[in-house]
């Protein structure tokens, strides 16, 4: 664990002062666990009010304005609602499995945050093979939604689930092969390493062509993974009333709701990380502030979630022979022959670099 | 359990799921009761009734002006052109010329009436196939005709500004730059419809070669409206059958021959130009006169049968009274064009996917109240 930032190291210098190493660790972990778990909760509520927001700019409507200054406890106001609902559960529904699955979604999101380089320094996993927990990380979360859609006994969570299922498993190709591609070009799984390479030049440049077809098919592939319109045919609610969480209610529903905005910013955070040079700043105009690195890796991941509401907004919804015809027809012959591009440039040593 | 032999002898099952009646792609409470294998829809059914309040018998009831207030509630989006053909039949009834400031104002209301219904249309229709933003772009555009009713006669949905001999009212002084600044601004802003939806690809794929209805069905199914000429069946009663002022414009049929959801889309659209282009011809000549003729405070009709069809947003709309002259009628019916069209539903959906049963579904453009009356 790699926490060299002076106030938390001074934290860790403490706790192991006052207590046993054993303990001392198992403190900390917690303690950062609860961060992330914040973290969580305020990302979470923060993009369903910039979702709100934004929705309402596009459709020429103000958004929610009373809650708080301009709005800004609206969805605060609306998690206490949540909190305080009844937890319904249908007669004739698989109870236990129903009231597991709203905790996949949640804890994978989690799980996947913790390994993010935020800045330099401030990193909670620093793993060799960031990429590929993220990748393995980001799939279970797809049980959760399989799981309560089934549990459910409904038939229209049951087709939200089963279109869920074939979406994400489909779509998970492309969003391991394309972060492939950009692992060609950094020859590290390892995040930290990926971002350091990015000194030299933001993988988008150092790639050039292919990194750009990456980044599309990422971009294509990660919405489509974060079951997001124009890719939300899980919850088609034109289709489907709600989809899988039609019978949910409460905190349980919830968990789903939040869990998809923090994927989204999940999503966003890997194309930043990986495509646009993570906490780095532009030509290294504040390389000698270290701690201004979150704010670039905030900025970046907020222009990219941007973009993907932006898609929400404008795009109308595949149908599923569509979703499926565009990932094994289009983007997966696209992948694979961006890889043997990405690779023929890495090989003749085509790369930018500054 | 059905084999498939393309699939490998994989057994599937089919099973039965309800859309509806409450469900928000069926607009109302209709109820669709269908057939799935998988995604793939095998059958169908819709089931009426859920908001049926007998309109017909409760017109045997009501004297000839009343009629009028009920038709209101049958295809709400087109209710000022309802209420002109239950006006109309009463007129023809009683060979009753109105003045031509009556014709020209009912053409101009009907026609700001189709365009209100085609907005609203157009937002659901995006939503239905999940571009939600389109919504509220058909209600920016929608609000401004309800404003312009408003003004006019009072009530923004259901209008009942006709009276058999004429109108309620005259036009309030503001309706004629009203009308004139809302087509200067609906000029520029349907264009916007086609770069958000029309010209989206997802969209044209969504739409394009799905529902597809021949000219042959559409006949014998006895669609009409947007439904009957998206597949070539020239079958605009405006043109063929002119009532009030349509004799005095020139305005095209907009004519589709592909038959699918995309052709039913753009007919819409393009009804959007031609009523635009018929206000225009109307709104700077509007006769002056009379806004009614005096007719007795209870309207008898001669005995006999008396039929009247108009065309609504939705298609043709026929009025039916039989009159034992006596001041209520023996016998009303109408001829709604929705139940026509929603009939072809199974026809043309069974194959499709749940997606496409709902794009489908969104062009057939069906207001349940006007189905179930």
């Amino acid at each position: 664990m790699r926490i060299p930032l002076s106030i938390t190291r001074s934290i860790h210098d403490w706790l192991f002062s006052v207590m046993p190493e054993g303990v001392a660790s198992i403190v900390e972990m917690m303690l950062i666990a609860t961060v992330f778990l914040a973290f969580f909760a305020i990302a979470g509520l923060y993009l369903v009010l910039l979702e709100r927001k934004i929705a309402a700019w596009f459709q020429l409507r103000l958004g929610p304005n009373r809650v708080g200054y301009k709005g800004l406890l609206q969805t605060l106001a609306d998690a206490l609602k949540l909190v305080s609902k009844e937890l319904t559960i249908i007669d004739k529904a698989d109870k236990f499995l129903f009231k597991l699955a709203p905790y996949f979604p949640i804890i994978t999101a989690l799980m996947a945050l913790s390994v993010f380089p935020f800045t330099e320094e401030l990193h909670a996993f620093d793993i060799n093979i960031g990429i590929f927990f993220l990748i393995a990380i980001s799939s279970i979360g797809v049980i959760g939604i399989l799981l309560g859609g089934w549990a459910s006994n409904n038939k229209f969570a049951l087709i939200g689930a089963m279109r869920s299922g074939v979406q994400t498993i489909s779509y998970e190709l492309s969003v391991g092969l394309s972060l492939l591609t950009m692992v060609l070009l950094t020859g590290s799984l390892q995040l930290s390493e990926i971002v350091a390479v990015q000194k030299h030049g933001w993988l988008i440049v150092q790639g050039h062509i292919p990194a750009i077809i990456a980044f599309m098919i990422f971009m294509i592939a990660g919405t489509a993974e974060s079951n997001r319109a124009p890719f939300d045919l899980v919850e088609a609610e034109s289709e489907l009333g709600a989809g899988f969480h039609t019978e949910y209610s409460g905190m349980r529903f919830a968990y789903f709701f939040l869990a998809e905005f923090v994927n989204m910013f999940i999503i966003a955070a890997i194309a930043a990380t990986v495509f646009f040079g993570g906490w780095l700043s532009p030509f290294g105009i504040t390389e000698s502030i270290p701690m201004l690195g979150i704010f670039w890796f905030g900025l970046k991941t907020f222009l990219i979630i941007v973009l993907m509401m932006w898609f929400r907004w404008t795009f109308p919804r595949l149908r599923i022979d569509q979703l499926l015809t565009l990932e094994w027809k289009y983007l997966l012959p696209l992948n694979l022959m961006n890889l043997v591009i990405m690779a023929f440039i890495v090989w003749r040593n085509l790369t930018i670099q500054f | 359990m059905t084999t498939d032999p393309t699939t490998n002898n994989v057994k599937t099952e089919e099973y039965f799921i309800n859309m509806g009646p409450q469900h928000p792609a069926t607009h109302g409470v209709l109820r669709l009761i269908l057939t799935i294998d998988g995604e793939t829809i095998k059958n169908v059914e819709p089931d009426l009734g859920y908001i049926h309040r007998s309109i017909e018998k409760m017109c045997e009831r009501d004297s000839y002006q009343q009629i009028v207030h009920l038709t209101d509630r049958m295809d709400y989006l087109s209710s000022h052109i309802n209420n002109e053909a239950v006006c109309l039949t009463v007129e023809n009834a009683l060979e009753l010329e109105v003045p031509e400031r009556v014709k020209v104002i009912r053409t101009i209301i009907s026609e700001l009436t189709r365009i209100a219904s085609h907005n609203l249309w157009w937002g659901v229709m995006g939503m239905d196939v999940g571009a939600l933003t389109t919504y509220f772009y058909g209600f920016r555009d929608r609000e401004l005709i309800n404003d312009i009713f408003e003004e006019t006669c009072g009530a923004r949905l259901t209008m009942n500004y006709n009276l058999p001999g004429g109108l309620m009212f005259d036009i309030h002084p503001n309706f004629v730059k009203r009308v004139k600044d809302f087509i200067t601004h609906f000029k520029t802003k349907l264009p916007e419809y086609d770069t958000l939806l029309t010209n989206n690809i997802i969209f044209q794929k969504r739409t394009k070669g799905v529902g597809i209805l021949t000219k042959e069905d559409a006949i014998s199914f006895g669609a009409s409206g947007p439904v009957g000429r998206a597949s070539g069946y020239s079958c605009d009663v405006r043109k063929h059958h002119p009532y009030s002022a349509y004799t005095q414009v020139k305005f095209n049929e907009a004519l589709k021959t592909t038959g699918d959801t995309f052709a039913r889309y753009q007919v819409r659209i393009q009804e959007m130009w031609e009523s635009m282009a018929i206000i225009e011809q109307l709104i700077d000549n509007i006769p002056a006169g009379d806004y009614k003729v005096a007719t007795k405070a209870v309207i008898k009709l001669p005995k006999g049968e008396f039929y009247q069809k108009v065309e609504t947003a939705r298609g043709e709309l026929g009025v039916y009274i039989n009159s034992t002259g006596t001041k209520n009628p023996y016998r009303v019916k109408f001829r709604s064009p929705g139940l026509s069209n929603l009939s072809l539903l199974n026809h043309i959906a069974v194959g499709g996917k749940i997606g496409d049963l709902v794009a489908t579904m969104a062009t057939l453009d069906i207001v349940v109240p006007d189905i179930d009356r």
